[in-house]
């Protein structure tokens, strides 16, 4: 049979095919931009696949905590044999009741969020996150156009600023976070009121930072100043007045003219979990509206 | 009938190593990275099936990495770098043979291509989300931990492409 012979020498022809059709691939969506003729297969796929990533991240919650498991039963190595039935029961349903404690102080923190900014926002939670493999920061979160989630829409959470929607299905939405070496917010200091742009480094871990540069070059940034989202007249991607970070440390480089200030993010990027999306105050579904809250 | 099942069974194992991939992020991810279980479906094809069947899986798992939320990257580039790990992987198994040591060593050099060329077209195509520094920091961690995990996920997936090759030859 032929698979044989293939197991020989593999065929230069498949592989020099397939080459091609990814360099086709390639070529049709990037230089299709934004109206890509790959958006809707995009669409179909995230909306195919969306619900299995739910549905899967739902089953596999309990499990996230099993590396912590692994550290606190360090120093009981002794009588580990003699626990193990009971501790794995007894952590099992610890962790599923901390995550819920967990989630219910983050949906407060929407409240209070939403309660002082004024803005409705749609709670939802994150089911996924894009791998650093392929470099860009994006997490799918499990809501999409049927609670009124749409593109360039800002996401935030109880402690401030996420990123924004760079895609919506029916039911699951991709977010591209702050942290994203592609992702630019207009910032603006509390202190001076002075505005510049934030840019991701690409790092979500909890050394993760981001860059500010300041329009103005006379302006000095100071320690611990709060930088927050500058917005822009249709309120979209980015709503005003969002919390986005602390200025950390302030340098200047030859090559800039204006002072260039390190952020640290409000936000624990690796350990997302509820956050709201600023939606229209018309949006159906589980919304948290400003002018319905106590 | 048997095509069909063998499709089927390798789509169904596609579709379950990417949607694991996203989903098991927080339980499993090291600095971001998490293990590329497509890459080792996509070896393991190669060292039990031969370097064209793992080329079309590389392509198919590829094209899903690319379009599956929540990825946002130009479609076509994981597709590019797993066929071209199917194809290594592949000749790999002709020259090497069937030995742990030699799987263990054909996974790393794999992971290491594929992750470099997807790092690589990102900054061809002018991606603003690559740099050469964060590549550099990412690319280690990932070789190590799709190694970590081959004497884990590799025996199975083999085994299991064993049991569809041997189906095929019961039947034909």
């Amino acid at each position: 049979m032929s698979m044989k012979d293939s197991q020989q020498r593999p065929s230069r022809s498949l592989l020099v095919l397939l080459l091609l059709a990814c360099a086709t691939l390639i070529t049709l969506d990037y230089r299709g931009g934004e109206d890509s003729p790959l958006a809707p297969v995009r669409a179909a796929v995230g909306n195919v696949v969306g619900p299995v990533e739910e549905v899967t991240s739902d089953a596999l919650a309990p499990f996230g905590d099993i590396p912590g498991f692994f550290r606190t039963n360090k120093g009981l190595r002794d009588d580990l044999a003699r626990l193990e039935a009971e501790n794995s029961n007894l952590r099992s349903e610890l962790a599923t009741t901390s995550l819920e404690r967990n989630r219910a102080a983050q949906l407060d923190g929407l409240i209070d969020a939403s309660r002082e900014t004024g803005y409705s926002i749609a709670p939802a939670r994150v089911i996924g996150m894009g791998p650093a493999q392929s470099f860009s920061r994006t997490v799918l979160i499990d809501k999409g156009t049927s609670s009124g989630i749409y593109a360039d829409m800002t996401v935030l959470n109880h402690d401030g600023l996420v990123g924004r929607v760079l895609r919506a299905d029916s039911g699951t939405a991709t977010v591209l976070l702050v942290v994203d070496q592609g992702s630019v917010v207009g910032g603006r200091l509390g202190s001076s009121l002075e505005v510049g742009f934030v840019r991701g480094r690409g790092d979500v871990g909890g050394d993760g930072r981001l860059d500010l540069q300041l329009v103005d070059t006379t302006a000095m940034p100071g320690k611990d100043d709060v930088v927050t989202t500058w917005g822009s007249r249709t309120s979209a991607p980015y709503v005003p007045g969002i919390p986005i970070g602390t200025i950390e440390s302030v340098y200047s480089s030859p090559r800039e003219l204006s002072k260039q200030a390190v952020v640290r993010p409000l936000v624990d990027f690796s350990a997302l979990d509820i956050v709201g999306v600023v939606v229209n105050d018309d949006a159906r579904g589980g919304v948290i509206r400003a002018g319905e809250l106590p | 009938m048997i095509a069909v099942t063998r499709a089927l069974v390798c789509a169904a194992l596609l579709l379950a190593a990417v949607v694991l991939q996203v989903s098991l992020f927080d339980g499993i991810s090291y600095d971001g990275v998490v293990p590329s279980l497509v890459l080792l479906i996509v070896v393991g094809a190669a060292l039990t099936r031969g370097a064209e069947f793992a080329m079309t899986l590389g392509f198919l798992g590829g094209i899903l990495l690319d379009l599956a939320p929540p990825a946002d990257h130009v479609a076509g580039r994981w597709a590019l770098a797993l066929v071209v790990a199917g194809y290594l992987a592949g000749r790999v198994r002709q020259d090497a043979g069937q030995s742990a040591l030699a799987s263990v060593v054909t996974v790393a050099a794999t992971s290491f291509v594929a992750t470099s060329l997807f790092a690589l077209s990102g900054l061809l195509l002018q991606d603003d989300s690559v740099s050469v520094g964060e590549a550099l920091r990412v690319i280690p961690i990932s070789v190590g931990y799709d190694v970590l995990l081959t004497p884990f996920v590799l025996p199975l997936v083999m085994k299991l492409f064993q049991r569809l090759d041997d189906h095929q030859v019961a039947f034909s």
